[in-house]
């Protein structure tokens, strides 16, 4: 099943630039789909499409659709608010608040008005066993989040993306600034966290890509080149372009 | 080129040194040598007495508090108008305005208001509040003119206090469905605020120390009572150095420094809790 529609999307920036070119694409739920592909590809101005993040930059124009369970959600009549909620965030760098270890996974939904005490524990344990951080912050949840290290602060950040019970997770190159065994803490995360969400990744690397790939997108220069499910993409790529890719002739 | 020997290397850095430190010792000359002065001639002055009596015999004897209390006026008077809007003000600049030709004329206007000679202030201050707007010499059209004259010194330092908090945190609670407002409330004000708080004492330490806005707007020579309402004209610490200084003959050079002595502990030590705000908010900020 379809959970996202993106139908004929063109997006320029104010510089003249056409990040993403007339893209088709549908995005399975509950399955991890990757969108990869080299630098300027329009992988991250496609993610932050779909939150209508790009809304804070300096977009001149942007046509086509992209519908969400059959909403339109770039027509003037979304509630922004409420999309965002439903379509968390993960950013490359973990951009965790200056508040505490709590406050950081009660932020939106305090924001939202949740007040009682029990509802906002409750998603704070649940939302930190799934981003498997539970067991190593439980005991600190008052300390600040800079107190944790750089693989506990993106974690941090995915478990405060699902406290708020999103629907559809956007994940943009979240390891990248990781090491291998924090990287595998996410990727195991996500495996887990696919069964119940949708999620768009734009992996770090083509092995990343390769690894998590339920669905997998290439992009070029804004283009959708070609897409696949599973792994076939990354054995039995169709087109030229994203063999030499894939093959790490260019990149 | 000639290659210098490791002596004649460690003389020259040792000169260099020497040099760099005997500068860094004139500059600090000045503000030693007022203060020094300052002190040993206005402590004889200082006593209980002076602090808390009325000036007696002309100005000669007794002592400053009338113009202590109207400083203390004066200062609460500007914060309560200018904190509001230059905050206001600094929020809006430095989060909602676009960078339009508006914007630009804006901190145009800004950077020019605080270009304006303090006695300027003055005379726009008799102009507007005293005669215009009826609000008579007080310490209301007194504080009136000295906020418009610290509104740039809030705007700026609040604006530039804004603007250090990493624009991620905005993204951040952004995504996460938060509004604007909401935003600025919860991340971007509170991590401002260390920065803000310096901006605001050091715009009302300069309202606090001038002469010039004040005098056709709020102060007074001698009054035999305290201010009683905001609409009443006060005595002022600038003011009355300013006229014991050269208004009053044969005036005992004591009372004058003593009084100097006084204003400049009071303006010194609003700069010392924005030294220890600031050093401490750098020491726990994270980002």
């Amino acid at each position: 099943m379809n959970k996202i529609t993106i139908e004929h999307l063109t997006l320029t920036y104010s510089d003249g630039v056409e990040a993403i070119s007339d893209i088709n694409l549908n995005i399975p739920a509950n399955a991890i789909s990757v969108l990869f592909g080299p630098a300027g590809a329009g992988k991250s101005s496609l993610l932050r499409t779909i939150n209508r993040l790009n809304d804070l930059a300096d977009v001149e124009e942007v046509r086509g659709r992209v519908l969400i369970d059959g909403q339109d959600i770039l027509s003037q009549k979304t509630d922004v608010i409420a999309l965002r909620r439903k379509v968390g965030m993960v950013f490359a760098r973990p951009v965790v608040l200056p508040l505490t270890i709590r406050a950081n996974l009660t932020y939106a939904l305090e924001l939202a008005g949740e007040k009682r005490i029990e509802r906002l524990d409750e998603a704070v344990e649940r939302s930190l066993t799934l981003a498997a951080l539970w067991e190593e912050v439980k005991d600190r949840l008052e300390e600040s989040a800079f107190s944790l290290s750089g693989g506990q602060q993106q974690r941090l950040c995915l478990a405060r993306v699902l406290a708020n019970e999103p629907e559809i997770i956007l994940l943009d190159e979240p390891t990248s600034g990781l090491d291998p065994i924090s990287t595998g803490k996410v990727e195991a995360s996500l495996q887990e966290l696919k069964k119940s969400y949708t999620i768009i990744l734009v992996p770090h690397s083509v092995q990343q890509a390769a690894r998590a790939s339920d669905f997998a997108a290439f992009l070029l220069q804004g283009k959708l080149i070609e897409t696949a499910w599973g792994k076939n993409m990354f054995t039995t790529p169709h087109d030229r372009r994203t063999e030499d890719y894939v093959e790490g002739r260019f990149g | 080129m000639k290659t210098l020997s490791i002596q004649s290397r460690q003389t020259i850095q040792r000169l260099g040194f020497g040099a760099l430190t005997l500068l860094a010792l004139i500059t600090i000359t000045p503000i030693v040598a007022i203060v020094g002065y300052i002190i040993i001639k206005g402590a004889p002055a200082i006593s209980w007495q002076f602090l808390t009596a009325f000036p007696r015999e002309g100005m000669k004897a007794g002592g400053i508090w009338p113009a202590i209390i109207g400083t203390v006026y004066l200062t609460l008077g500007t914060a309560i108008f200018s904190v509001p809007l230059g905050l206001g003000a600094a929020i809006y600049l430095s989060e909602y305005a676009p960078n339009n030709r508006w914007t630009r004329l804006i901190r145009l206007a800004i950077v020019n208001l605080s270009g304006i000679p303090s006695v300027v202030y003055g005379l726009f201050g008799l102009g507007l509040f005293v005669l215009f707007l009826k609000l008579g010499i007080s310490i209301l059209a007194g504080s009136l003119t000295l906020s418009i004259m610290t509104l740039p010194v809030i705007i700026s330092t609040a604006e530039e206090a804004l603007r250090a908090v990493p624009q991620s945190f905005r993204v951040v609670s952004i995504s996460l469905g938060g509004t604007k407002w909401q935003t600025i409330q919860r991340i971007v004000l509170p991590q401002a605020l260390p920065g803000i708080l310096t901006g605001i004492i050091l715009g009302l330490e300069r309202a606090a120390g001038e002469t010039a806005p004040i005098l056709f707007t709020a102060a007074s020579f001698f009054l035999p009572r305290l201010p009683g309402s905001p609409l009443d004209a006060t005595m002022a610490l600038p003011y009355h150095l300013f006229v014991i200084s050269t208004q009053v003959p044969g005036m005992p050079v004591r009372i004058q420094f003593g009084t100097a002595l006084v204003l400049l502990v009071f303006v010194l030590s609003m700069n010392l809790v924005a030294t220890v705000i600031r050093s401490r908010a750098r020491a726990k900020r994270q980002w």
